[in-house]
């Protein structure tokens, strides 16, 4: 076997995410397409997506996606949900048999409303009881983990090379108007089903290239309301903190996003009057939501698509436009590879933040 | 015979290219999607020929040889190169001549951020690179010597000639910028002096060998004044842990 130093791994992590703006559906086999130009950008310690509008047949209920280690977890873990939530459909999630994806858990998936008796004793409003039950079970039921949590979304994530995570998953059988992705190369923790990107809560999911230097910074500040981080991975934290910012204090989408990447302060400095107050203001009262390291993340939700960056730029992330879709990559090539033409196409700074909202109207949205 | 490259692994499709240079000098390569390390240490006297989205570490270690890329190249182009020529007829992403040591690069468009970064230059080793549009923020980051050349050509209103902490860290060698700048992107270790009649005859030269590749006006190039941004000394760092 080759030593440490005697073999080169070309590395980085790869994230890619397309969006239709006007609800346009879009196969999964496309989103794979563009992952598995990365491939060498990960080790096969970890592929996943995130998929909205999958479940139109059950868009007023909640998808709980679930790994079970064993039967015992997965016996608690029913129970709970069974109690706390009326469950209309309970099944293994449909795979298909791979090669190199092995020694997976047991995985299956739960359409359900919220118990609401249940829901007005504990006094809380829909979302904090959703988030709050799955916490409970992440936190406390031993080898049961809900990955996916939100409404007509789902996340599919696993051990192995993001193509062969969507081989898996069969996602060519899905379609969804915004797709995310993700090819890990894990470096500070060993890769396992839990920790394979996205991370979700609710209708928020995150793709992430980089690590979190501040990570510590922020798990503290967010487990102060309620939060648990138990997947053993930095990202985890960043869904937390979107989730907290915009449902919680209701901040829209920009402005959490500043919160999490807000300028330096010699920059703060050099602004008028109006942006420095603006820019002052966000860093003083969450300055633990401040987010640093080198990153490139996407925010996957049912409002649209965030693309965040670093403040200091280092890690690549490439956006791009056609018609009403929206593409993003961690390589131009990846981009390329499903849209040749792009009438637009830019790096994504630092500095800037770049939303693409969906513009559902609201009848369609009924 | 074309290589042509699809969505096969880099590693196959740099094999072949190998192979292909033992009997030519010039190997043609088309419908590249992303795959790495193309070009890489690629001699004198050879040229390879690019067409579509060349993957990261494009003509690392280049040692002399000629890189032409029709379309547009990613991360760290021209990495480590000691010598030769790459000429781009699109943009790049980050990190454009990362640590390069001699030879020229030309973009026709923009680059993204870092282009320059820690470039360095040794007795008669000089590199240089020439950028047609703008460059992203750190551009010529720990730069320790060579030249670059922004033309700021076919800017749009609002757009900036470089982004945030230009030369940040730079202690050596110049960055040459075509008309204005934003003065408050540039790093406090830097200033901007006029040109001199050396400098005049250095820009000429490679201004206009970027305008005969990408086909442009050289007098209406050169019709605009130019600024040499250069660190006031080169030790930027120096008290940044002990006073010494």
């Amino acid at each position: 076997m080759l030593k440490e130093g005697q073999v080169r791994i070309p590395s980085g992590c790869a994230i890619a995410a397309i969006i239709d703006r006007k609800g346009g559906m879009i196969n999964g086999s496309e989103i794979i397409k563009s992952i598995a130009l990365m491939h060498d950008r990960s080790n096969g310690l970890g592929g996943g997506f995130a998929a909205y509008g999958i479940y139109p047949e059950h868009r007023d209920e909640y998808a709980f996606h679930i790994f079970y280690e064993n039967a015992q977890a997965h016996q608690n873990c029913e129970e709970f949900l069974f109690k706390h939530f009326n469950i209309d459909v309970a099944e293994r999630i449909p795979t298909k048999k791979v090669d190199s994806i092995s020694n997976g858990p047991d995985i299956w998936r739960y359409f359900g409303r919220v118990n609401r008796v249940r829901m007005k004793n504990s006094r809380l409003d829909e979302s904090e009881y959703v988030v709050q039950c799955v916490t409970k079970v992440n936190a406390a039921y031993d080898g049961a983990y809900i990955f996916s949590s939100g409404k007509n979304i789902g996340c599919f994530k696993a051990v192995g090379y993001p193509e062969d995570v969507g081989e898996f998953y069969m996602l060519d059988r899905y379609n969804a108007y915004l797709w995310t992705a993700h090819g890990r190369f894990p470096t500070n923790t060993p890769g396992w089903w839990g920790g394979a990107h996205p991370f979700n809560i609710l209708d928020w999911s995150i793709v992430h290239n980089g690590e979190i230097s501040s990570y510590d910074t922020n798990r503290r500040y967010i487990e102060q309301f309620g939060y648990k981080c138990t997947m053993q991975t930095d990202t985890e934290v960043i869904t937390y903190l979107f989730d907290h910012l915009i449902r919680h204090h209701n901040l829209p989408v920009n402005v959490a996003a500043d919160v999490l990447t807000a300028p330096e302060w010699a920059e703060i400095d050099r602004m008028d009057s109006d942006k420095k107050e603006y820019f002052t203001n966000l860093r003083a009262i969450y300055s633990g939501a401040l987010v640093n390291g080198p990153f490139s993340v996407i925010l996957g939700s049912n409002k649209g698509l965030l693309a965040i960056n670093d403040r200091l730029k280092l890690r690549s992330l490439t956006a791009a436009t056609k018609g009403s879709r929206a593409y993003f990559a961690s390589e131009e090539s990846a981009i390329r590879i499903i849209c040749p033409d792009p009438e637009k196409l830019w790096s994504v700074s630092g500095a800037e933040p770049v939303f693409v909202p969906l513009e559902l109207n609201e009848e369609e949205d009924v | 015979m074309n290589i042509v490259a699809g969505v096969r692994s880099y590693s196959e499709v740099n094999e072949e290219i190998k192979t292909e240079f033992l009997s030519k000098n010039k190997v043609t390569v088309t419908d590249v999607n992303g795959q790495r390390y193309l070009g890489c240490a690629l001699d004198v006297g050879k040229t390879l020929e690019i067409h579509g989205t060349a993957g990261n570490d494009l003509a690392f270690c280049l040692n002399g040889g000629k890189i032409m890329l029709h379309g547009h190249g990613q991360d760290a182009v021209g990495n480590t190169m000691g010598g030769g020529e790459i000429i781009i007829h699109g943009h790049t992403g980050d990190a454009l001549g990362y640590g390069m040591r001699d030879g020229q690069i030309y973009v026709r468009d923009n680059v993204c951020c870092r282009g320059g970064i820690h470039m360095k230059e040794f007795r008669s080793m000089k590199p240089v690179l020439v950028i047609g549009s703008n460059a992203g923020s750190f551009l010529g980051e720990y730069m320790a010597g060579g030249t670059i050349i922004l033309l700021g050509l076919g800017l749009k209103r609002g757009e900036k000639i470089f982004g945030t902490h230009c030369a940040s860290g730079m202690h050596g060698g110049k960055i040459f910028v075509r008309g204005s700048f934003p003065r408050e992107n540039l790093s406090p270790n830097i200033k901007a002096v006029s040109i001199t009649a050396e400098d005049e005859k250095e820009l000429k030269e490679y201004v206009g060998k970027y305008c005969h590749c990408f086909e442009v006006d050289f007098e209406s190039v050169m019709n605009k004044s130019f600024v040499k941004l250069i660190p006031v000394t080169s030790r930027p760092y120096a008290d940044l842990y002990t006073a010494n």
